[in-house]
Parts: structure tokens; sequence; C-alpha cells
């Protein structure tokens, strides 16, 4: 049962990451660049906890962890540099 | 090694560690400078005269510590007859010239700088005459170059002195490179580097095939060093030194060195047609012109310069006769030689000092109003010219006497007959010296009056010339040495006799020849020089120019070919090298078949593919859109942090989306100032080639790792997963390699990111102070930009964050050594928290609440890494050897603790540091461009509103 939830996820997870994908390539304009690179984050940090459920490790939620509290450290970066031109003023 | 030995290693080590004195001596007084010189000199010069008895005796002082023996070179000196000669002469004049510069450097010299390079030459030249390595000896060799090259440059005022000494070290310099190339051959035939070995194996040098390139590449050493012809052209110009030096160097010391490796390489070299035809010809050559170019020079000391290379060439053809007589003759003359020439060199110092011109025309008369020089100067001058009583005619005697019985080709009167005319012009110019500066008439137009100088400046040379006269009445005194200096050169016990009246011999009567003709010489000098001065002659110093100058254009023109700054071309043809290298190996077929079968591919992993793919292709679409490439490179950070996991490396992840953030926001801090499109610059065709080469080398490479991948190899990982628990104490496998296996590489890697903190400090620090800064100042911001400053929600979040991410900071660098983490993630991460920081309440508020320099962040991390290394050494155990055990506190689990981690702290301070300076560098450049500077923490806090509803309720 948690095999077939897992690879639903998966693949859910996967879809959202190729749609994001067409958004930074087709914008058309910054903000929706930098938001879907945001939304690939929190993608990517589900994919991290669902391989450490299929993997049965631990590990794997600390790295989603790290991802989580460093990941959005850039967008916030690239969003300042946007509305300000200087990221550190 | 006996107490001999220990004595040998001091005396060579003496006047390097005492130039280190002079330079701070200075603030306490010239006299104190003075004397802190002459403190370690004349300390040597007692060792050597303590070793003297038994060198004398005929014994030779050995020493060795063995340096580099893979190489061949060991740090070892012997002490034989040649040796104490030359090192008495360098350390004697070196004591009478420390006292003679005292008195005739002004106050406005340097003067303990001029002590330094004194001494560190005095070093060099101790350690040439005492090497018993040829490998040593070519580093002394090189020294005395360098030094010289200091020295001859010191007045740094005078273009002709710096132009000097940059013709003195390329001339002497490119001739030491031959003696280099010479001097390894010799060690190749000899087999070994050890100067007794190689003087011992003598026959077998000279039977060798090798022979004759190794003993020119030598001779090309020496001659340049000893100012022969053609390479004499280098001592005149550099005159342009001050004169203690012209002393010490051109006529005592350096321009000797080329002489005394003739004598030192005489058992091994000596002895064949070729020397006697290259090193006797070269020497008879050397001294007619100069003594004849002497004649004709009007400055005082480029005729003693001209002198100098004269007699330097008398000593060479001596050298090259290669006779035990003339060896005997060489010897003498070098002390003869040394003592008068010094003392005339110090007393055209006097003379130029007291009446400021060196220039003969514009002297004479000055016997009466220096009387104590004129004495001086006229002894040493006649013993120059060979006159009997001084030491000068003695051994000009026996070099006379050894020229008349030596047939050159068969022709047995050519070399009496050249020898006697240089002699006799080395009379005229001799007597110029007394007649036309001391004699005449009292003019009164000197530059300035002149009188004898206090006796501090006359003292040296007034010695030197005692010398000059008692050896010159009583050869014999110096018969000890000259026998035991003699033995040394020829390898065969001699015991010389030496005597002032040889009888009615042939070299008498060619004396009495030279010295009526140098007299007629002197009364004809006013129409000779005239026609001199017509006559149309070759210029040295334009030859060697026009030399230099095709040189200098030939390698610009090379360097400029191969070298031309094109960066892309560069890397096109590395490249297109290696794409091309690759392909041959590869279709040479010695692939094996592959031994393993690729792995499935699960929908998700194909789908983090795809945006590789896409990510990357879109980067190459959208480059010349600087924001928006940014953004897509984004993903491809993110992807390969993701692969890291994917495969089982969670702390390489962990790792990679670190650096991901952080170069983020570099580079965001630099596209600030940056335009953000990127301009075509480049035509299709070559961007066709670029592209072409681009998937090639791709291609390539992604081929070579299939390949790989394929395929059972061999790799060290195995040896690190089966070591790191056992050897290095630790189960993370990756840190144990980065702290303990690699640990030296680590410890370069984190100098290396220091060193990148402080240039791009160091740059932006130019830029801000250079012509940049203006521009920056005329960059303007859009008007349309966001009012929001330090938005509150902002600066709340990260203020919630920092205590969070600083305990997972900690908490990865603690557990690093056995899971995943370690110093580098964690200085990343706690870099990350503190630039949340910065970017929420700005770059004034944060560097307030900052409590240590960056800098010193790094600096501290390198010497906490290199001090645990270090203290492997304490045990015993090569650098970077790590210790661990296990410690239990009571209210805490047992834990383990590793030298690996006080390294790792150091890893971690220094990647904190590098990554905040480097930061604060370039957000540095956006205060200067005009922006305003923040205190407040946020742009509104509801704290100032709710005091003020206070007050207004109060007030």
């Amino acid at each position: 049962m948690i095999t077939a939830a897992l690879v639903f996820a998966f693949g859910c997870y996967g879809l959202g990451l190729l749609f994001n994908l067409w958004r930074i390539v087709n914008g058309p304009n910054s903000a929706d660049r930098i938001l879907a690179l945001d939304t690939m984050v929190i993608n990517i940090i589900a994919l991290l906890i669902l391989y450490g459920i299929l993997r049965g490790t631990a590990v794997y939620y600390e790295v989603s962890m790290l991802v989580a509290m460093v990941g959005f450290v850039s967008t916030v970066a690239y969003s300042r540099f946007l509305l300000r031109g200087d990221v550190i003023e | 090694m006996g107490d001999g030995g220990v004595f040998l290693f001091v005396i060579a080590l003496l006047p390097f560690i005492g130039a280190l004195v002079p330079g701070v001596m200075i603030r306490a007084g010239r006299n104190a400078c003075a004397t802190f010189t002459a403190v370690p000199t004349a300390l040597a010069l007692i060792l050597l005269m303590l070793l003297a008895p038994a060198v004398l005796r005929g014994e030779v002082i050995e020493a060795e510590l063995v340096w580099l023996p893979q190489l061949g070179l060991s740090a070892s000196f012997f002490l034989d007859g040649l040796g104490l000669l030359f090192a008495a002469m360098i350390l004697g004049v070196g004591l009478l010239i420390t006292l003679y510069a005292r008195f005739y450097l002004s106050g406005d010299d340097p003067m303990g700088q001029f002590y330094t390079y004194l001494l560190l030459f005095q070093g060099a030249m101790l350690g040439i005459v005492l090497s018993n390595n040829i490998l040593l000896l070519l580093i002394f060799w090189e020294l005395t170059s360098l030094s010289s090259f200091l020295l001859i440059g010191y007045w740094k005022h005078l273009p002709e002195g710096r132009r000097g000494a940059r013709m003195a070290l390329a001339v002497t310099g490119g001739g030491g490179l031959a003696m280099i190339g010479g001097m390894l051959i010799l060690g190749n035939i000899a087999g070994s580097y050890n100067l007794t070995d190689i003087l011992a194996s003598g026959e077998a040098i000279r039977a060798s095939e090798w022979y004759l390139p190794a003993l020119i590449l030598i001779l090309i050493g020496a001659f340049t060093k000893s100012a022969q012809f053609p390479f004499h052209f280098w001592l005149p110009h550099a005159m342009a030194a001050p004169t203690p030096v012209s002393a010490y160097l051109h006529s005592a010391t350096m321009v000797k060195a080329g002489v005394f490796l003739l004598a030192r390489m005489w058992p091994a070299l000596a002895g064949t047609d070729a020397w006697f035809y290259l090193v006797a010809t070269t020497g008879l050559v050397t001294m007619v012109i100069g003594a004849v170019i002497a004649l004709f020079k009007d400055d005082l000391k480029a005729l003693l310069a001209f002198s100098t290379v004269s007699h330097l060439g008398l000593l060479t053809m001596l050298l090259g006769f290669g006779t035990p007589a003339a060896a005997v003759a060489a010897v003498f003359h070098v002390i003869n030689h040394l003592t008068f020439k010094a003392a005339l060199f110090m007393i055209a110092g006097i003379v130029d000092h007291e009446t400021h011109t060196r220039d003969i025309k514009r002297l004479g008369g000055l016997a009466r109003l220096m009387p104590v020089t004129a004495v001086i100067g006229t002894v040493a001058a006649l013993s120059m010219a060979g006159i009997p009583l001084f030491n000068g005619f003695v051994s000009k005697e026996m070099m006379l006497e050894e020229a008349a019985h030596t047939a050159w080709f068969e022709n047995p009167w050519i070399v009496p007959a050249l020898a006697t005319l240089g002699a006799l012009f080395s009379v005229a110019y001799s007597f110029r010296f007394i007649v036309h500066v001391f004699g005449g008439p009292v003019r009164d137009d000197y530059p300035r009056q002149p009188h004898d100088p206090p006796a501090g400046m006359y003292l040296a040379p007034a010695l030197l010339a005692v010398i000059v006269v008692l050896i010159g009445v009583m050869p014999f005194l110096a018969e000890p040495v000259v026998a035991a200096a003699v033995s040394a050169v020829t390898g065969t016990e001699m015991s010389p006799y030496l005597k002032l009246w040889h009888g009615l011999t042939p070299a008498l009567w060619l004396s009495i020849i030279a010295v009526l003709g140098g007299a007629v010489l002197l009364w004809l000098h006013r129409p000779l020089a005239r026609a001199w001065d017509a006559a149309p002659r070759p210029e040295a110093k334009a030859i060697f120019d026009a030399i230099m100058g095709a040189a200098v254009r030939l390698s610009r023109m090379i360097s400029e070919t191969l070298h031309d700054g094109v960066l892309s071309r560069y890397l096109a043809i590395m490249v297109a090298a290696s794409v091309a290298l690759g392909a041959i190996a590869w279709s040479g077929g010695g692939l094996a078949a592959p031994t393993r079968t690729p792995l499935p591919v699960p929908p998700v992993v194909a789908v983090g593919w795809v945006l590789l793919i896409v990510a990357t292709a879109s980067v190459v679409i959208t480059h010349r859109h600087r924001f928006q490439s940014l953004v897509i490179i984004s993903i491809i950070g993110l992807m390969i942090s993701v692969g890291f996991v994917y495969l089982s490396a969670p702390d390489l992840a962990l790792t990679q989306i670190s650096v991901e953030t952080v170069t983020i926001i570099l580079l965001l801090l630099a596209l600030h100032f940056l335009p953000k499109q990127t301009p075509v610059e480049s035509s299709p065709a070559r961007r066709l080639r670029d592209g072409l080469l681009a998937l090639a080398a791709g291609g390539g490479v992604g081929a070579v790792a299939y390949a790989f991948l394929l395929r059972d190899v061999d790799a060290i990982s195995d040896y690190h997963l089966a070591n790191s628990y056992e050897g290095g104490g630790g189960t993370n496998v990756v840190n144990v390699i980065l702290v303990d296996f690699r640990g030296f590489d680590t410890y370069g890697e984190i100098i290396v990111l220091g060193i990148a903190g402080f240039v791009i400090y160091a740059l932006t620090e130019a830029l801000l102070n250079g012509t940049a800064s203006r521009r920056l100042r005329q960059i303007e911001y859009e008007p349309d930009r966001s009012r929001d400053r330090h938005p509150l929600m902002m600066v709340i979040a990260t203020r919630v964050m920092m205590p969070i991410a600083v305990v997972v900071g900690v908490y990865i660098f603690l557990r690093g050594h056995n899971q995943p983490g370690g110093g580098f993630v964690a200085g990343l991460v706690i870099s990350i928290a503190l630039l949340m920081q910065y970017m929420a309440s700005g770059f004034a508020w944060a560097q307030a609440r900052r409590k240590f320099e960056y800098h010193s962040l790094i600096g501290s991390g390198v010497v906490i890494a290199g001090l645990t290394g270090a203290g492997a050494w304490l045990a015993g155990k090569p650098f970077l050897t790590s210790a661990f055990g296990y410690v239990h506190f009571p209210p805490i689990e047992e834990f383990e603790l590793a030298t690996a981690m006080l390294f790792d702290l150091g890893v971690f301070l220094a990647v904190l540091g590098a990554v905040m300076l480097m930061l604060h560098s370039l957000s540095r450049l956006a205060r200067h461009a005009g922006e305003t500077v923040n205190l407040e923490p946020m742009d509104f806090d509801p704290r100032t509103r709710a005091e003020a509803e206070a007050d207004g309720k109060g007030g």
C-alpha cells in the first residue's frame, strides 16, 4: 500500500517539477521565474522525504530540512535584486 | 666531523646571520652600524686563523651536512690552502672595507642597507671558496651575482648605477647559467657532485667525450665573472657603484671568483691543449686589451677598472699555461693584485671624495695638498707597474719568466712579446696614475679644495700599502700561504721559493723593456690620446645594448604570439587538443569489453535528467540575459545536489546546496554593477566553431564517463572505505578523507581560499581608490524600485532563523567526523545565517554588530589547522598525522575526540572568514556608489510606534 502511495506521490511531484521547468523557461517575467524556482525547491524537499520513506533511513529528513533552511535564501536574494537592485544594502 | 668542521659551518654562516643586524643597528648610529658589521667578519676571520695552522701543515678540513641526497646536493664545506687564501682575503679586505665605507658614505646614504648587502655578498663569496659540493657552489655563485647587483645599484638615484647593475647581472648571471650546465656535465662524468671526488677523477674527465662542452660552459661562467674578453665590458660600467664596492667586489673578491674557479678546477680540467688555447689565449688577449684601454681612460675608476681587467687576464693566462710554476705565479699575483688594487681603488675614492672629481684631466698636483694619500697611492701604483721593491714586481717577473718560454702554436715569441706589451702598457697607466694625479703643479680650479681625509679613511689603504712593501722587500713572507694554496691548486705537494732577485734572466730584460717603454708611452700620452680618440673602435656597450634589445624583441615576439591574451582562443586550442588526443586514444582500441550492465532508470530520475538537459540548453540560449540565465543555473545546482542525495552522498549534497546559495548571492552582488545584457561580440562563424568544439568536448567527456561506469576499475576508494575508521577514527569517509587522508591537500586548499578572499578584498579596495571609483559614483538607480528596503517580515523571519541556523551549523560541525557534515559545510551554513542578517537589515546595521574581523577569522583558521598538523611532530609523526581517542564525561554519552576535529575547526573558520570577506568586499562597492546607509534594523519598527503612542498618551 505504502509503495503504491509512494509511486503515486513520486509521479505527482515529478510532474510538478516539469511544470516548474516550463514556467522558468517560458516566463513570461522574472517574478514568474523566481516563484517557479522556489516551488521547485519545495518539490525537491518533498521528493527527498519520499525517498527517505522509500529507503527507510533518517538521513534524508535531515537533508530535506537543510535544503529547506538554505533553499529560500536564494529566492530572497533574487527578489531583493529584482526589487531594489542591491542584495545587501 | 671534528671541531674544525663545526668552525667551517660557523664561518660560512656568520656573514648571513650578521647581515640581519646592520639594518637594525643603524638606528643606534653609524659607528654602531659599522661595528656590528665588523664583528661577524672579525669573528669569522679569527675562527679561520684558528684553522689556518692545520691547513698550512697540509691538512684539509671537511664538514658535511646531508641536504638533498637524492639530488647529490649536500651542504658540505672544506678548507684547503686555496680556500684559506681566498677566505682570508675576503674576510680581511671585508674588514678594511667596512672601516673605509664608514667614512666614505655620506649621511644621506642608507648605511644599514649598505652593510647588509655587503655582508650578504661576503657570505656568498665565502660560500664559493669553501664549498665542497659543486651544486652548493653554484648556489653561492648566483648569490654573488644577486648581491653584487644590489651593491652596484646601491645609489638607486643614479641611472648609470642602475644600468651598470643590470648589465653586470645580465652578463655574470648569464655566465652562471652556462656554468650550471658545465657543472652538471662534470658531475655526471665524475659520478659525484663532491668537489674532492671530481678533482680526484681528473683523468677520467679529460678523457671523456663530454670534456670539451663541459670545459667551454664552465669557462663561460668563469670568464664572465672575471671580466675576460669579450665579456670584460660590464666591469667598467659597474664602476658606478660606491668606491668601497668597487674596491671590494671589483678588485679583491668577486672578479677573482672566476680565477678562483679556474684554480679550483685546475686538477680536473687543466693540462690539455684545449685548456691551454682557450684559457691562456683569452687571458693574454684580455691582458693586452685591458692595459691598452686603461691608458686612455680619463676617469680614475675606469682606469683602475680596465687595469683590473688586464690583471685578471694575466691571472687567467698564467692558469692557462697549465704548469705548476705558472700556478705559483698566479697564486702569488692574486695576493699582490689584491693588496695594491684595493689600495688604489680606495685612494681613487679618497681623491673623488676630497676633490669631487675623478677626471684625471682636472687633477694634478695633489702630492702637495694630500701628502699622505699621495704616498699611499704612489706605493700602490708602483707595485702595479711592477717596480722592484714592491710586491707587483716579484709576481710580474715570474709571469714574464713563464711567458718567455711558452710557445703558442709552435711560435716561440708571440706570447712573450704580447705579455711584454701588456706589461709595458701597465707601466704606462700606472705612471700616469702617479704623475697626472699627484705630480705636476698645484692647480687652482679643483671643484673642491682638497686636503687629506680623516685617518679612518686612509688607514685601510695604508695598511695594504705596508703589506705591498713588506712582501715586495721580503717575498719569502708569503711563502707558506702560497705553498699551501699552490699545493691545493696543483694537487701535489709544492714548496715554491719566492725571491726578489732572479739574476739576469730573460724576464728581467723584458721587465726593463716594459718600464722604459711605459715611460716613453706616458711621455707621448697627449698625441697618443688624440689619435686614440680619433680612431674608430667598436663600443662594447652599444653592442651589448643591441644584443639585449634584440633578445627582448625576440622574446616579446614569441610571448606575444603564444600568449596574446585572447582567453577564448587559449580555451579553444586546449579543448581542441584534448578532444584530438581523446579521439586518438579512443581509436587505439585498448578498451576492454564492458563488465557491468546499466541500471534501470526510475521515472523521477528521468525527470531530473530532463530538467538538467533543458536547463543547460536554456542557459546557452538565454545567456545574454544575465539575470534570467542565473535563475536557470539555479536549477542545475539544485539537480546536482539532488543527484548527490540519490547517489548516497548526502554530505556532498549539503555542501553543494550551500555553495549554490552563496554563489548566487555573490553573483547577484556583482551583477548589480554590471550590464544586465551581454553584447554580441563574436562572429557567427566563431560561435559555430566554439559550439562544435563544446559539443565534441562534452560528448568526449560523456563517452569517457560512460565507458568507465560500465567497467570495474580499481580505485583508491576501496582503501579509504577500509581504513577510514581504523586509521582516521571516523565513519564519515568523505570527512576522514578531507581532514586526514588528504589533510595536506585540504590545508593547501583553505590557504588558497583565504588568499582568494584577501585578493577580492584587495581588488575592491584598489577599485575604490582607482579610476573606476568615479564611474561607480555615477551609477543611477532605477526610479521605480521598490520602497521596501528592510521589510518587517523579512527582518523578523531572519532573526528567528539565525539561532536555529547557528545551532544546525554547530551540530553539523560536531558530528562531521562520523556522520554527514564537517567544517566546510558548517562554515557555509553559518555564513548563510549571517548573510541573511545582512540582507534583511542592511550592511551598516549588520556591520555594527560584527565582533570579529573576517581577515582574522581566515588567519586564525589557517593557523589552527597548521598548528594541529604541526602538533603531530611533537609525537614524532609526520605533519598532519591525526590521533583520536574516546572520552566520557558522566552526564553525556561517551564521545570521540580526534585531532582531526581541531583541524576541521581551522577549515570551518577559514571558510567562514573567506566567504564573509568576499561578500563584504563586493557589497562595499554599493556603499561607494552613493547608497545611503541604514542604521535601523527595519523600515518600520512597530515598537517605535507603540512608544510614540505611549508618549502621546502620557503627554
